[in-house]
């Protein structure tokens, strides 16, 4: 068996792994802006107080408190559950959004590869039929409970989901006429260049994502359509029964939604991992200059160490003690910031000595590994690719937060009324609308009219 | 016979509210505009962070009681009994005892207050004939591990101040007319912390006063 012979399930591995851990890896982040961002817009400071040796990081510290909180606690299993099914339902939760994800395009291809965990020609449908799973997490865990709220909670979810699903289905049906394809690689690239070609720029995929996008609410239960776990009737809804890392489970599986719709958005309606007006192309021709570009940012790190400094001179430093651990936290946080500065001057240089276009195995092991294929304008692609989609779906997700701390819930009938008298018709309508603008306009409007592309 | 007219049932929404969507924006920025004062201004939060700051309480704020001392050094109180009378809650317990070199005569042998009871309502100040019993101290972190410690008794209330500033008697001191009747300006100031005379044998030992 040669090396060749394992690359495939290497990189098969190694592509599971990465959107795993870029999941994780964004859901802390995620829970700690859902409290900083109720705090900040209920004029409170929020989670401000746990810290390691003194360095609180604007309360990032209390989500690893959470960690440890959640994984030290007993895990009760009531004795009126249905256990096997019971036990199952969080899983199911969690690891339906997780595979939800393997779709997803992260980036331009890497020397070949696709940056995405499987090319499935479905695409787009899978995404679909892997969020029509997720409810039966919370249906298996409201009716295992054996418990007349959680029971509610689940019943709720899934008329919630199935009456929901449709107008989501039927928005995506826009996209597809649009792009051709229901690969979500293929809608991604459609979209590059021009910011005009974001789907979301034509009038039917305007209308697509607002729908599209007030489903995805529904179907991650985020306010104001989170009735399934209502707790002003319904106790705790259909995680009522569950604690420790079964309702941690839930809880991640909640914010694992969250990711997934926002990144699927992304690539449907805002150019995926595409920066407007830069294709992919563009990117790997320039390298360097894309290199140089992020020296650009280093002013920004400036000022932000700038005001971690100011913040020395807030009452609440100076009313500590002396020899308080948080007193040196604005100095730390000056020297990071100033660190990164530093760093985006650095890559900056890196660019303009051209090292990107010159990155192989050879080059940068000074001449002893034989490969020579260069890889550092793909790195470079890749890099931004991810990056990009990565800010767009943490935009996506801060949108969640920021909703939820805005409006109040819906009541049953209003959100049912939304659902199948409101959004159905409109999706419906603006499906047969798509169908008519695609015949008369095959590469979008402008294309059409000015003939540029 | 004719069905009544179906009445329509209002939500007491207009049609541009029904749509959600202009009043959904209306309120996110409304939300924004909140997060990115929050951000520049980190002071504007009206959050008192507790350990570490400490919120002033105003001059009025009823806190722990004390007990004053005249500039001979004893204790104002004369046992009259009018706090324990009037007290709602009926937490003030004094022993009385004869002092008969003294020009009172009266004084409270034991003086507790049972802080768990008390209600903080100030009839005992009010009542007292003499100035000698106030809550102007402002503490509010009122503590410990045993009900028998909730107990303040004579030494740990005339001692109360030690360290702290008596805030009341300053503004006073700065603003006579504000002053309560019995207060005399021009009197000198009791250095606080001074042991009060203890003319009952045993009455010290008999509840240990809170170390702060
Ligand atoms: S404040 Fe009121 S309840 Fe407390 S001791 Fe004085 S009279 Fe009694
Ligand atoms: S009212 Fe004043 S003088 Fe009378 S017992 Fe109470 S504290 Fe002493």
């Amino acid at each position: 068996m040669t090396f060749d012979d394992v690359l495939p399930y290497l990189v098969a591995l190694g592509r599971c792994v990465f959107a795993v851990v870029f999941v994780m890896q964004i859901l802390p982040l995620l829970i700690w802006a859902e409290r900083k961002g109720a705090a900040y817009i209920q004029d409170r400071p929020g989670p401000n107080r746990a810290h390691v040796m003194g360095i609180r990081a604007a309360g990032l510290v209390h989500t690893l408190n959470d960690v440890v909180k959640l994984i030290m606690k007993e895990d009760i299993v009531p004795g009126h559950v249905e256990k096997r099914y019971w036990a199952a339902a969080p899983v199911i939760a969690m690891s339906v959004a997780l595979c939800t994800f393997i779709v997803v395009p992260f980036g331009d291809n890497f020397m070949g590869y696709q940056l995405k965990v499987s090319d499935i020609d479905g695409g787009l449908l899978f995404v679909l039929a892997a969020t029509g799973m997720g409810v039966y997490g919370v249906m298996l865990a409201g009716w295992a409970s054996n418990n007349k709220f959680s029971l509610l909670g689940g019943l709720r979810a899934s008329a919630q989901m199935v009456s929901y699903e449709l107008s989501m289905g039927l928005s995506a049906v826009v996209v597809f006429l649009i792009a051709g394809s229901v690969s979500l690689s293929a809608i991604a690239e459609m979209q590059a260049g021009a910011i005009w070609n974001w789907t979301v720029f034509t009038p039917m995929g305007f209308i697509a994502f607002v729908l599209f996008w007030t489903a995805a609410f529904a179907e991650t239960n985020r306010t104001p359509f989170d009735l399934p776990e209502g707790e002003a009737e319904l106790v705790g809804g259909y995680h009522t029964e569950y604690s420790s890392l079964r309702f941690a489970l839930f809880f991640m599986a909640e914010y694992a939604n969250m990711i997934v719709a926002s990144s699927v958005t992304a690539t449907l309606f805002f150019g995926g991992y595409n920066l407007p007006f830069v294709t992919p192309a563009q990117l790997r021709e320039h390298a360097d200059w894309v290199l140089m570009a992020a020296a650009l940012a280093a002013p920004t790190f400036v000022y932000f160490a700038y005001e971690a400094n100011k913040r020395k001179q807030r009452p609440f430093y100076q009313a500590l003690p002396a020899g308080d651990a948080r007193l040196k936290e604005p100095m730390v946080f000056v020297g990071l910031w100033l660190g990164a500065a530093v760093a985006h001057v650095g890559i900056g240089i890196a660019g303009a000595l051209g090292l990107a276009s010159k990155l192989s195995l050879n080059f940068i092991s000074f001449g002893y590994l034989e490969s020579t294929a260069v890889f550092g304008p793909d790195l470079v692609t890749a890099i931004v690719g991810i990056t990009v989609l990565a800010a767009k779906i943490l935009f996506g997700c801060w949108f969640f937060i920021w909703v939820r701390w805005t409006v109040p819930r819906f009541r049953y009938d209003q959100l049912m009324d939304l659902g199948w008298k409101r959004m159905l018709p409109l999706a419906l309508g603006n499906v047969m609308f798509a169908a008519i603008w695609v015949a008369f306009f095959p590469t979008g409007l402008i294309s059409t009219l000015f003939g540029s592309k | 016979m004719a069905l009544p007219a179906a009445r329509k049932m209002s939500s007491g929404m207009s049609a541009g509210e029904s749509i959600y969507l202009v009043e959904m924006l209306k309120g996110l920025a409304l939300t924004m505009t909140h997060i990115i004062k929050n951000i520049f201004d980190q002071d504007r939060f009206r959050t008192v962070e507790y350990p570490d700051v400490r919120k002033s309480m105003t001059e009025r704020y009823r806190g722990a009681h004390r007990l004053l001392l005249r500039p001979d050094g004893k204790v104002k109180c004369v046992a009259c009994m009018c706090c324990p009378t009037i007290c709602p809650a009926k937490c003030i317990t004094i022993i009385a005892g004869e002092d008969p070199n003294d020009a009172a005569e009266k004084f409270p042998v034991e003086f507790d207050i049972d802080m768990l009871r008390c209600i903080f309502c100030g009839f005992c100040v009010e009542a007292c004939p003499k100035d000698a019993i106030r809550m102007d101290t402002r503490i509010y972190e009122i503590n410990a591990y045993t009900r028998q410690a909730m107990v303040h008794n004579k030494t740990y209330m005339v001692n109360l101040m030690d360290g702290l500033k008596p805030p009341a008697e300053e503004f006073y001191r700065a603003n006579p007319d504000n002053a309560p009747a019995g207060f005399a300006g021009d009197e000198p100031a009791v250095p606080v912390g001074q042991p009060f005379v203890n003319l009952a044998a045993g009455a010290e030992a008999s509840g240990a006063g809170r170390a702060r």
